[in-house]
């Protein structure tokens, strides 16, 4: 019973697959133009998310011009036929497939043209959002005249080009400021972030909310988005009534007010990216010409920088990042036989705790088990926590927390463990430790439940052996902390069967992990690349610079933090015990600084904040036992030390793969950014080889051969890329 | 319950005068109010091993607008002149009621078991226990099914059951910060210690708490999720503004024909006597239609017109096994028989009480839609009866949702709350149960019906069903 309709549906058949390429399309037309609003309805059929592409800009531009040339249509709404994606973004497609920067210029300029034309339509366009409404898809929003948003969680707002090393292009640059005030913009275009429906009412991006509705005569989310149709024309017809009128723009600061904002946000950009992305500079730039030259010179600028920061190397590590990271968030196996529903995570310590509270926020029933109750109620109590944290900034319901709760069990028994399905050790690295606990839970487990040992760098077939059903263990790298930490390395040994391998990316994914699935061996593969930049740390510190400068030049290079303070979160002793570790199985190739200075650190006590605070320095340079280890002969120039620490790493990343430990560059590179801290800007090792050149990369490690010795010998496959120019990592 | 808003809100929307000139544009406006008494062919429930429990006698105070003449009594007051009312209406001897039970949700603290306050001062033998119940709008139901559970046992022959709301005056706490510092005053021992606490309190600790009106689990409240199953069952505002009108036209009716007879007159302490309810005002669609959305705005359809109001009142209803009702002289009203109680997701399905329990109690009974006479619902917001009737009419939704092969079906509008129902009449959300209950019998004997059905929905995502039989003439 639709009064108003002027339906027009269109249906694209695409070849399948995540961030599309439509190839044919099927028009389904219905136009009845008897009432006064016209109901665009956009969505592609077996697309997974709309992306504002330039097929959908072409119809845009062409069901426009048929609205503003019918003199019956008084109003429009825009909704996406697709539940829970109102436009996820522009295509990046799109952009990746542009060989000049003067090809994405253009691109931008017809957007920008495009969405100007909405913005200053005869007729009311209402834009009705449910789900992600992103990037170009906001900058489509906020063209329109009116927003009206649902309050499900699924719908989110944000200008993420920033995380891909780009900008809003099509407009937004200019439009944000003046909707949401020069702060808000920044905050939004900057970070990247997403905004939830409620935050983008009080901020003045949308108009009016619309609530999720439960399930009816139809299913839920079926009729959530009949319903924000049904609102969105009442709404639509109503402002063309001149009932409700539209808002106006935010009033402007004064000159003076606006200079020290752009003065400010300079001034962190510059803090923070270290001048390693140039993202974020050109936006302010962009801001800033628009406002105080006019619009026509802000969306000059926009375009220009939107196409000069498309052919930027960063731009394109993190277009291949956020591409390899979707990729490593599907799941490739399948579903297992048997889906674990019951899960036991041994050792309730930092890791353990934050295992079971990524698990149970999920749905899994979960045991925490550890051997005494103080730990217990310790790792209780941190869970309780971080969900009470959640409450208190209103993303749960006190009712929700207490749920999540119920579905944890702690105690210091094997009671329960007869109905588990899959079992997380994370106890002390230790491999009598590991074999006794194997032990004593297959002593009582059912025969299929799965055996996971969290270990960052045991061999999975040590801990394996024994076990009376090798083909039932795995490992589970999980990274710290848990929570904010994405990555997940799964560790698969000849033994573990398919299905043991399914379950764990099943359990994986379940707990929102990115993951990649990697080959036993020591250190699998993180740890291994980890460990090559901490030896070489301690080699360049041994040679007498000093902590602040290792930080400065790790940091300049683009790794997040420091490498000294990633040395400390790791901790010294667990450092050195894996560094043992790995030199005993990898001999000369794990040599470099000398590992005497940590042990006799870590036997003198020295925990927590040891190197980042340069106490390690200090102390070395005080304590006469150890004067003696430092060589005082640094004669490398900073880029030298940068490459030093780094060139190990990348060669035995490139080793990992010859070695099959990884399967692919994709991987590698995800592993190596989302697990220890390989600078994005680089996109991980492969992408950083591929841009700085094998070849280049090979000539210098032969020089720091020629000095330090063969932990510099280029892999064999690092010097096959090296010899032939074609052969690229990524095609 | 309704939430408070509607209260101030509703008192100003629709006037009487209107009412008069404009006759109901409602669902079914041809009630068989004065029906022929039918044929008695269908058979009866009663099955062997079961006792047969009878409702004897049910009365209720009048249920009025909080805030009007009862603002001054507290909820005991309200439940003893309802027992009061029981005791002279059946003329029962004081001590000859086994066990009291009362429903109640919002507690006054300083009464907590209300049904053993009420029953002293009504002049029951103070040997008689008492507790009291709560379960949402369902309290006194529950009350009610307690004392069936007591007889069908053997425990009791004679309960009386009833239920209590009084919203005119509600427990309104200092904050939690000023309790804590309160009560550790208590425990200070030196004056330094007390001048100390005294000097911690801040205005942050001033703001007083009001009870809830939100849903505990979702912190939603009650009409905001109203608002939201109408839209998720497409019920219009039109549809709901004329159930509104159909409710309080059929309740004005009712009332003008002398059918309540249910309702006592009470002398109001300081006040008149007190002798009719005092919300139902039947307006236009006209009128209606000029209130703005009450909980979701500005889109919303659940204004405060189509909503129950914030209620003062009190029931009680006399129960016994069969055998005791006949011996001791009575003419019992009907036979209460099958009842369940069900629950659901509080949030999407707040108020779909009605569906899940109709169709298990009528399976329990082994009855079918058709075989029902007399349907007496809860009216907690026309919305959710109009998105009750649609889910019950949707074999889609019994299927997905419910688990059952094929949807249940809708009541017959010409059998359904004719006398009006809780959007006209009031619900004091602890006693409607027992005015359900009781109207059922009262309509069952008027009509000539053998079978009725009671179904309510209550906060939590809880619902409720009770077959009643017709006692043979």
């Amino acid at each position: 019973m639709r009064q108003y309709i002027c339906v027009r549906e269109r249906d694209y058949v695409c070849d399948s697959l995540d961030y599309l390429s439509l190839s044919q399309s099927n028009t389904d037309r219905c136009d009845m133009i008897n009432q006064d609003v016209c109901i665009y309805v956009y969505g592609f059929v077996c697309v997974q998310v709309n992306t504002l592409s330039l097929q959908m800009q072409s119809e845009l531009t062409e069901v426009m011009g048929e609205i503003w040339s019918n003199g019956g249509v008084k109003s429009a709404v825009f909704i996406s036929r697709k539940p829970g994606c109102f436009i996820a973004g522009a295509d990046i497609k799109m952009i990746q497939a542009c060989k000049s920067s003067e090809e994405v210029t253009c691109l931008s300029r017809e957007g920008q043209k495009m969405l100007e034309k909405i913005e200053k339509s005869p007729i009311p366009i209402v834009a009705a959002i449910h789900g992600s409404c992103l990037g170009g898809g906001l900058e489509l929003a906020i063209a329109c005249q009116y927003r009206i948003a649902t309050k499900s969680n699924k719908t989110v707002l944000g200008t993420p080009e920033v995380m891909l090393g780009l900008l809003p292009g099509a407009g937004g640059t200019q439009r944000l400021p003046k909707m949401v005030g020069l702060p808000g913009a920044f905050d939004m275009m900057l970070t990247g972030k997403n905004i939830r429906a409620e935050k983008a009412k009080k901020m003045g991006l949308v108009h009016q909310l619309v609530d999720p509705l439960g399930p009816g005569l139809k299913p839920a989310e079926e009729r959530t988005m009949e319903y924000l149709e049904e609102v969105a024309v009442g709404v639509a017809k109503e402002i063309a009534n001149k009932k409700i009128p539209l808002t106006k723009e935010k009033s402007f600061m004064q000159s003076p007010v606006r200079k020290k904002i752009y003065k400010t946000v300079s001034e962190r950009v510059q803090k923070q990216t270290k001048n390693l992305y140039p993202a974020p500079e050109k936006i302010i730039e962009c801001v800033q010409t628009g406002m105080e030259q006019g619009s026509e010179a802000g969306y000059l600028a926009e375009a220009e920088n939107f196409g000069k920061l498309a052919m930027t190397s960063e731009s394109k590590a993190l277009i291949g990042l956020y591409h390899g990271q979707v990729a490593c968030r599907k799941n490739q196996l399948g579903p297992p036989e048997k889906e674990v529903k019951k899960l036991a995570v041994l050792g309730a310590g930092l890791m353990g705790s934050s295992i079971a509270q990524v698990s149970i926020d999920k749905g899994l029933t979960t045991i925490l088990k550890d051997t005494t109750v103080d730990s217990l109620s310790r790792g209780h109590e941190k869970i309780y926590k971080s969900l009470d944290a959640k409450v208190k900034k209103n993303e749960m319901t006190a009712f929700e927390r207490d749920t999540i709760m119920s579905n944890l069990s702690i105690q210091t028994d094997y009671s329960g463990f007869e109905s588990a399905d899959m079992v997380i050790e994370a106890v002390f690295e230790d491999i009598n430790i590991k074999h006794k606990v194997v032990k004593e839970v297959e002593a009582v487990v059912p025969s299929h439940c799965i055996f996971v040992s969290n270990t960052s760098g045991l061999p999975i077939r040590d801990i394996a052996a024994a076990s009376q059903r090798p083909e039932n263990v795995i490992g589970m790298h999980y990274f710290s902390p848990v929570e904010k930490m994405q990555l997940l390395e799964i560790i698969t040994t000849d033994k573990t069967s398919a299905d043991t391998l399914a379950s764990a990316v099943n359990v994986g994914l379940k707990q929102g992990k990115v993951i990649i699935i990697v080959k036993d061996g020591p250190g699998f593969y993180t740890t291994r690349c980890l460990l090559c930049v901490f030896l070489e740390c301690i080699r360049i510190f041994q040679e007498g610079v000093e902590v602040q400068r290792l930080d400065a030049l790790s940091e300049s290079f683009g790794f997040h933090t420091g490498l000294s303070v990633v040395a400390d979160e790791v901790g010294l002793d667990v450092a050195l015990h894996s560094s043992e570790n790995l030199s005993k199985a990898f001999g000369p190739r794990y040599e470099g600084g000398d590992l005497e200075i940590v042990r006799l650190m870590v036997e003198k006590g020295f925990r927590g904040k040891t190197f980042s605070s340069g106490l390690m320095y200090s102390s070395l340079h005080s304590d006469c036992s150890l004067k003696m280890i430092l060589c005082v002969c640094c004669s490398s120039s900073d880029s030298d030390i940068q490459l030093r620490m780094v060139s190990r790493c990348l060669n035995e990343s490139v080793l990992c793969l010859q070695e099959g430990i990884v399967a692919n560059p994709v991987e590698g590179d995800i592993g190596a950014v989302f697990g220890y801290g390989f600078p994005p800007s680089h996109g991980g090792p492969f992408r950083f080889i591929d841009t700085f050149g094998a070849e280049r990369l090979v000539s210098t490690m032969r020089r720091y051969e020629d000095v330090y010795g063969n932990q510099f010998t280029p892999c064999q496959l690092l010097l096959d890329h090296a010899k032939d120019h074609s052969r690229k990592f990524y095609n | 319950m309704a939430s408070m808003l509607l209260n101030s809100m509703r008192s100003c929307s629709v006037s009487h005068s209107w009412a008069m000139r404009f006759g109901v544009r409602s669902l079914s406006a041809t009630a068989p109010l004065q029906a022929q008494v039918q044929t008695k062919s269908k058979k009866t429930l009663a099955r062997p091993g079961v006792k047969n429990i009878v409702l004897v006698e049910g009365v209720r105070t009048p249920f009025l607008l909080s805030g009007t003449m009862y603002v001054d009594l507290m909820p005991h007051d309200l439940a003893r002149a309802a027992l009061q009312g029981l005791l002279n209406r059946t003329g029962v001897p004081k001590d000859a009621v086994d066990y009291i039970i009362y429903g109640t949700v919002i507690q006054e603290v300083k009464t907590s078991n209300v049904a053993r306050e009420a029953a002293m001062g009504a002049g029951f033998s103070d040997k008689i226990p008492a507790h009291t119940v709560t379960m949402a709008c369902i309290s006194s139901n529950q009350a009610m099914t307690s004392a069936v559970g007591l007889i069908a046992a053997g425990q009791c022959d004679a309960v009386v059951a009833g239920g209590v709301e009084f919203m005119s005056d509600v427990p309104i706490r200092h904050s939690r910060k000023m309790r804590k510092t309160m009560l550790s005053l208590n425990k200070a021992k030196t004056l330094g210690q007390k001048l100390s606490l005294i000097g911690s309190i801040r205005m942050a600790h001033l703001s007083p708490e009001l009870p809830a009106v939100a849903e505990f689990s979702t912190a939603e409240t009650m009409g905001h999720s109203a608002d939201r199953l109408a839209a998720a069952f497409g019920v219009s505002r039109v549809e709901q503004d004329e159930f509104a009108v159909r409710s309080h036209s059929l309740a004005k009716k009712a009332q003008e024909s002398g059918l309540l007879e249910d309702v006592i007159s009470f002398k109001v302490p300081g006040r008149d006597i007190v002798s009719k309810d005092n919300g139902i005002r039947p307006s236009s669609m006209e009128q209606m239609a000029k209130l703005k959305p009450a909980f979701i705005k500005p889109h919303g359809t659940v204004t405060a017109a189509n909503s129950s109001f914030l209620t003062d009142g009190a029931s009680a209803v006399l129960i016994m096994s069969e055998e005791k009702a006949l011996a001791m002289g009575y003419k019992p009203k009907a036979y209460l028989r099958d009842f369940v109680y069900v629950s659901q997701d509080p949030k999407d399905q707040l108020l779909l009480g009605p569906t899940y329990s109709t169709p298990k109690v009528l399976e329990r009974a082994g009855l079918s839609m058709s075989d029902i006479d007399v349907f007496e619902f809860h009216e907690a917001f026309a919305g959710q009866i109009m998105a009750n009737l649609k889910a019950m009419d949707s074999d889609w939704f019994a299927q997905t949702y419910m688990g059952r092969k094929s949807k249940v079906g809708t009541p017959s509008m010409d059998k359904f709350n004719l006398w009006g129902g809780s959007l006209s009449l009031g619900h004091p959300f602890g006693a409607t149960g027992c005015r359900l209950v009781t109207t059922v019998a009262h309509r069952l004997k008027k009509e000539g019906g053998q079978y009725g059905l009671v179904a309510a929905c209550a906060a939590g995502g809880q619902g409720h069903a009770m077959v009643i039989e017709a006692y043979p003439q």
